[in-house]
């Protein structure tokens, strides 16, 4: 890649393919390698949501056995969390946190190299099962016993690459919250922070905190099936249910580790293209702190239905609501940011905003989940489906693209194709709700999840949210025809500051970034920070 | 601003030995939810978990009480196999785990898969009657010519009406050809 012929470069001129890439340390190459490793899952779990929709485009079998398409389902989820969203944000990290605290790397390059040289091998042990006699793990990516154990030995591949995943992932997180509270710039005091490096700092220590306990689960999945234990058979004086608490224990937080840091990225965004500061700066350091710590009180919210007693319903049920009081403040302040601003819209503008709209659509219809006797119903039905897509696809994926459209000028040094963004935007909004919208009703109607067939009653929308899918599929192709244009093709040179709007440490530094940047601490000049002006 | 003349770098092990620690600590924790899961269910929810079936069978059997169960065993016409119960009726008492034995065999020379499916009399006793562990919650597989005894253990709860005094247990084998098609349909991965 023609993305690193900096002004600093002389001294390490050259390197081999194997001496750049297996070895690299460098932060910029590491969050390289990290981003195409995750858009490569992103095309991978996607076929599979294809070959899901198509099977669901009408009633009946048509192409694949049920047990495949319970393959299908299962890999799709694992693969585009634990391969593509977490992975997609780390890579991020790795690019942007060191140049926004201004540090000249991160602060364990060595240990970044092994985060990342893992997860290929997770990813070619979990996929791998697909090829195996009794095929790949069909139970759900939430592995409850007793069925999962039912599968065939490939769910020993899933636990020792779900094992690997959690290593790369923590380490990652370790060395995060070690650049962040060692490397900082003299004067970026943790309150001038951007919000990117906030919420990336508060999702590593969620990380830290929740991947060990899914070790610990799996593990214990693991010695049930090959070792003769009893954690969760009820045969030997276990208990399946334990398992899904340990799980969500670990879950819930996780669902906050794919998005934290999208908040994070659509904070910079939105001022950025509003040409003002973030409004409340402080209140969204603090709102992020405490859905992270709530995070880790509401769990039992995913298993209503289990027979819980009614203290314990009604406990988690108020848990889960009083999170949507600081997610609504970070509505509100994106909104008020925006409010009388110098507003335009370009390609990462377009997506921060479509996130704050559909985000906000999936948070209520995270609300109406909450509701134990509105859950009852909705429990296990498309509607769990359709309001986790809308916080994740339109959330965590929107955010994603819309960071890779804001700082993609930056690490190649080029323009991307406005046009070509717009056209990426327009189709992808307008499809990810055609797809997921429908899901909605399917729900509300009854139609379970992960079904291959169903009434004929459900043809009518999962033949629209089929359509839907394939569009947005097809409008990725789209993303990545932009990327390798930036990347090779394009001829506009961006300048250092990219955008009129944008502050911060990073837009200081040439466009390309330099291999190595701030190896001498940047001096902070007075407004040179987006939150310097922030009343204390 | 004043701005001091070197980086503030802290040292790197002052954040990874307390990261490696809360690592350390949290795998552990979910090892403790073991434990930890039924200390607060009984002690703080109330709720038994010691009551499961299992346990509840052993710590309150009804010794003045007989229930005679009757045990069926039959295969539907596709899956060539021989299936029956090893006694035809087991007299027990409420609450006691008791195992019975059933067993198949098949006679064809290929490996079939079943899967047997459970169905009580008189309708109202299902709810009495606990399977703790039972070789119909799985599918089967016998190799050609292999024969094999299967336990289902279970429990008569207590509870059972008076007004019943003997249940009837039937399985039905099918052939599940799906299951037997699973290795060659995964295998190929287009499905
Ligand atoms: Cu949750």
């Amino acid at each position: 890649m023609a993305t690193h012929a900096g002004t600093h470069d002389d001294h390490d001129a050259k390197p081999g393919f194997a001496q750049r890439w297996l070895f690299a340390t460098n932060h910029k190459d590491i969050g390289t390698m990290y981003l195409v490793f995750s858009l490569i899952m992103f095309f991978i779990g996607g076929s599979m949501a294809m070959i899901i929709r198509a099977e669901l485009f009408e009633p009946g079998l048509q192409l694949v056995q049920p047990y495949f398409f319970n393959e299908m389902t299962t890999m799709h989820a694992l693969i585009m969390i634990f391969g593509a969203v977490m992975p997609a944000f780390v890579g991020l990290a790795n690019w942007m946190v060191p140049l926004m605290v201004g540090a000249p790397d991160m602060a364990l390059p060595r240990m970044n190299n092994w985060s990342f040289w893992i997860l290929p091998f997770a990813f070619v042990l979990l996929l791998s099962t697909l090829f195996m006699p009794g095929g790949a793990p069909a139970a759900g990516w939430v592995m409850y016993p007793p069925l999962v154990l039912q599968g065939g030995d490939s769910i020993a591949f899933m636990i020792f690459a779900i094992h690997l995943m959690g290593i790369s992932s923590i380490m990652g997180a370790i060395n995060i919250i070690a650049t962040i509270l060692n490397l900082r710039a003299p004067g970026m005091d943790l309150l001038k922070m951007p919000l990117f490096v906030w919420t990336w700092l508060i999702t590593a220590f969620l990380l830290i905190a929740v991947m060990p306990v899914l070790a610990g689960a799996v593990t214990m999945l693991l010695t049930d099936k090959f070792f003769g234990t009893s954690f969760f058979n009820a045969a030997g004086g276990g208990d399946p249910l334990l398992y899904q608490h340990i799980f969500w224990f670990f879950g819930h937080p996780e669902v906050y580790i794919m998005i934290l840091p999208a908040f994070g990225i659509i904070s910079e965004i939105i001022p950025t293209f509003s040409r003002k500061p973030l409004f409340g700066y402080k209140p969204m350091v603090y709102a992020t702190a405490s859905i992270a710590f709530l995070s880790f009180t509401v769990w039992a919210h995913h298993m209503f239905t289990v027979g819980l007693p009614l203290g314990g319903l009604l406990f988690f049920m108020y848990a889960t609501m009083l999170i949507s009081v600081p997610t609504g403040v970070k509505v509100f302040n994106w909104v008020t940011t925006m409010w009388k601003g110098s507003l335009t819209f370009e390609t990462p503008m377009l997506f921060a905003v479509a996130f704050v709209i559909l985000f906000t659509i999936g948070g209520f219809s995270g609300v109406m989940l909450a509701l134990v006797p509105a859950d009852f119903q909705y429990h296990n039905t498309y509607f769990v489906v359709a309001h986790f897509h809308y916080v994740l696809v339109s959330g965590a994926v929107f955010g994603i693209m819309a960071g890779t459209y804001y700082w993609i000028p930056k690490w190649t040094g080029h323009m991307y194709s406005e046009r070509w963004g717009k056209i990426h935007f327009w189709n992808s909004v307008i499809a990810v709700n055609v797809l997921f919208f429908p899901q909605h009703f399917l729900g509300l109607a009854g139609m379970p999840r992960r079904i291959p067939d169903y009434n004929v009653a459900f043809a009518d929308w999962n033949m629209v949210s089929s359509i839907g899918g394939f569009w947005f599929g097809l409008s990725q192709l789209i993303f990545v025809g932009n990327i390798i244009y930036t990347v090779y093709f394009a001829r506009q040179k961006a300048s250092a500051r990219v955008w009129e709007g944008a502050r911060g440490l990073e837009w200081t530094v040439p466009s390309p970034a330099p291999h190595h940047t701030f190896e001498v601490p940047p001096v902070i000049l007075p407004g040179m920070l987006a939150h310097d002006d922030v009343s204390h | 601003m004043e701005v001091k003349p070197s980086i503030a770098r802290g040292s790197t092990r002052r954040v990874l030995i307390p990261a490696l620690t809360v690592c350390a600590g949290m795998f552990l924790f979910g090892f403790a939810l073991v434990p930890l899961y039924r200390l607060v269910c009984t002690h703080v929810l109330g709720i038994r978990v010691d009551d499961a079936p299992s346990a509840a069978a052993v710590s309150a059997v009804d010794r003045a009480r007989t229930v005679t169960v009757q045990l069926m065993g039959h295969v539907h016409s596709d899956l060539r196999w021989q299936f029956a119960p090893e006694q035809s009726q087991l007299r027990v008492h409420p609450g006691a785990l008791t195992v019975a034995w059933f067993s198949a065999s098949n006679g064809t020379a290929q490996a079939l898969t079943g899967h047997a499916v459970p169905s009580i009399a008189p309708s109202q006793a299902a709810l009495y009657f606990n399977k703790v562990e039972c070789f119909c919650f799985t599918d089967q597989t016998l190799k050609a010519g292999e024969s094999r005894r299967m336990p289902v253990r279970f429990a008569v709860d207590p509870q059972l009406p008076r007004s019943i005094s003997t249940i009837t247990l039937a399985y039905t084998f099918y052939e599940n050809p799906l299951a037997a098609g699973t290795a060659t349909v995964a295998a190929a991965p287009a499905g």
